[in-house]
């Protein structure tokens, strides 16, 4: 756990870049830091590992205050992952990762064989261990960026705006694995971006900063889209954040009813549809055990009679929802208010 | 009258290695010492002052501008300066032209190190790099080929350099084109010419070789573009 106490950083020309901050960073989750710029985002993130030093209040890593640290030591052992990954162009990819376990002492062997498991965790090709870092893609080095920062299995990872330099499919791709490594790894990840929709995506927790470094509020993404506390979180969480709330909400309460006559299925019965162009979906289907009550009412948007077929995780056919299927589940929820008693 | 050839190839043989100082491999050795052991001397003097410069960028203004006023001064008038201090040895050459080199060097070094991308710095910092090992293991190489393009174009324009030295008698292969020109004679003048140029480009490919082998990533990231 990391505890921000009161933390002020008060730069010599009198500029505030992070006023007051108190917060607490849960062990073992996502923590995203997420504001305009010059909200002290990645100035917070920095005060972490000491990049930058605090000016005022304390900063406990597991309780301890981190400046009874040596900077150097103490950054061993928190990993770091940043916009360009920062790999050392001179050095093979195998070697990039090795830094932190050379930086420990390891010796070479023991180090690159924790390498190569690395790179093989994040879903890289093995034969790119021996390539230097402009041979690679950049979500490719993004990649590598995040095995560096894991090599020394560090409890904390510090990811600054890790995946904005990269193309929107590409930093889908990098947020999905960044999911599915967290599931395994369970560290305590403190995550910065100015992106609210990929702030949503990745936190267990997200703290909206304001600009001049103070906090906003602090909540967990679901209750952020239903309950911002005034009109700046609300204004920062644009516009159709009713639907995306619809994300935290599954669909599995809605109630399926049988396969209508003209939905073709196939001989395992997978949807076909009816027409003859040769697309394979041509209704929109959503699982209801995994999916969520966005991807189930997008299914039934682009289906031609508006309904949503559901469908279990080898893609058979469970049911149809109607509309009204789908109002009865988004009802409940419907109706909720913002923290400044204004309407949503 | 006789017409003289271009070259003759008989006065060549005769003084390639004839044992005395004037002989053409003694002037080419020297020639080489007092052209190489600046550029040597100059990295030697260019990397800790760029250094400083890097980290007291108050430094570099002063500093640049003092050996390009260095680099302004005609070869000459500064081997006659030194000639008083040294004498008539290969050091009234030598130290001169190492001046000289600071004027390319320098700059090289604090190019190159303003080359190392501000993320690879901050992200050495961030893994752990105390400030002596970030220099040494990623400021450093990372910096190698900018320094590098400034010491092929040092050593080159050394040893045209050195030749001025002639006309204090420390020129190596220089001294040839006095000889050639108070006699009124090419060959020398043709062979002095040729050897220099052959020095310089056979200098020139060793540094390209050695930047090959010292930064593979940085040829192959030139091949991949």
């Amino acid at each position: 756990m990391i505890i921000f106490d009161g933390v002020t950083k008060r730069y010599q020309d009198g500029t505030v870049a992070v006023d007051d901050l108190s917060i607490e960073v849960p062990g073992g989750a996502i923590t995203v830091l997420v504001g305009p710029s010059g909200c002290g985002k990645t100035t917070s993130l920095r005060m972490i590992n000491r990049m930058v030093d605090a000016s005022s209040g304390r900063i406990l890593l597991d309780g301890r205050d981190i400046r009874d640290a040596d900077p150097a030591t103490l950054r061993r052992g928190i990993g770091y992952v940043i916009q360009h990954a920062g790999l050392f162009p001179h050095r093979r990819i195998v070697d990039n990762v090795a830094t932190v376990p050379y930086l420990l002492g390891w010796n070479k062997k023991r180090a690159r064989a924790r390498a190569m498991e690395l790179i093989e965790l994040v879903g890289l090709d093995p034969k790119l261990a021996t390539r230097y870092p402009f041979q690679l893609s950049g979500g490719q080095q993004q990649r590598v960026g995040v095995a560096r920062a894991l090599a020394a299995d560090p409890p904390v990872l510090l990811m600054d705006e890790p995946f904005s330099a990269v193309d929107p499919v590409v930093r889908t791709g990098l947020q999905d694995e960044l999911l599915r490594l967290q599931t395994e790894l369970r560290k305590t990840i403190v995550f910065v971006t100015h992106d609210i929709d990929e702030a949503i995506k990745l936190g267990d927790t997200v703290a909206v900063l304001r600009t001049g470094g103070r906090l906003a509020q602090m909540a967990g993404p679901a209750t952020l889209l239903s309950e911002p506390v005034d009109a700046f979180v609300r204004g920062f969480l644009g516009r159709d954040r009713g639907i995306r709330r619809l994300s935290f909400i599954s669909a599995k309460d809605v109630r399926l009813a049988p396969v209508p006559a003209d939905l073709a299925l196939d001989d395992e019965n997978r949807p076909l549809g009816t027409h003859a162009d040769g697309r394979a979906l041509p209704y929109g289907t959503f699982d209801p055990e995994t999916d969520s009550m966005r991807v189930a009412l997008d299914a039934a948007l682009l289906s031609p009679d508006g309904t949503a077929v559901a469908v279990d995780g080898d893609g058979r056919v469970l049911g149809v929802a109607t509309r009204e299927a789908l109002d009865a589940v988004l009802r409940k929820y419907a109706g909720g208010q913002t923290g400044d008693g204004t309407p949503i | 009258m006789k017409s003289e050839p271009l070259i003759r190839w008989d006065w060549v043989t005769r003084n390639w290695d004839n044992g005395s100082p004037s002989a053409i491999s003694t002037l080419l050795e020297s020639h080489m010492l007092m052209a190489f052991l600046p550029v040597l001397l100059g990295l030697l003097v260019a990397l800790p002052l760029g250094l400083a410069c890097v980290r007291w960028p108050r430094l570099y203004q002063p500093t640049a501008g003092l050996v390009n006023v260095t680099y302004a001064l005609p070869s000459l008038v500064l081997f006659s300066i030194f000639l008083s201090l040294t004498g008539l040895t290969p050091a009234t050459v030598i130290v001169p032209l190492t001046f000289f080199t600071l004027a390319v060097l320098i700059p090289a070094v604090v190019d190159g190190l303003a080359s190392v991308p501000d993320h690879v710095r901050q992200s050495a910092t961030a893994m752990g790099f105390r400030p002596l090992r970030r220099l040494l293991q990623v400021e450093l190489p990372v910096a190698v080929p900018v320094v590098l393009a400034g010491t092929r174009v040092a050593t080159v324009s050394s040893i045209s350099l050195v030749s001025v030295g002639a006309l204090i008698g420390q020129g190596g292969l220089g001294n040839l084109f006095i000889d050639g020109w108070q006699r009124q004679f090419y060959t020398p003048i043709i062979v002095g010419i040729v050897l220099i140029v052959v020095l310089a480009v056979l200098a020139d490919g060793l540094l390209v070789l050695a930047q090959r082998l010292l930064t593979p990533w940085s040829r192959a990231r030139r091949d991949a573009r």
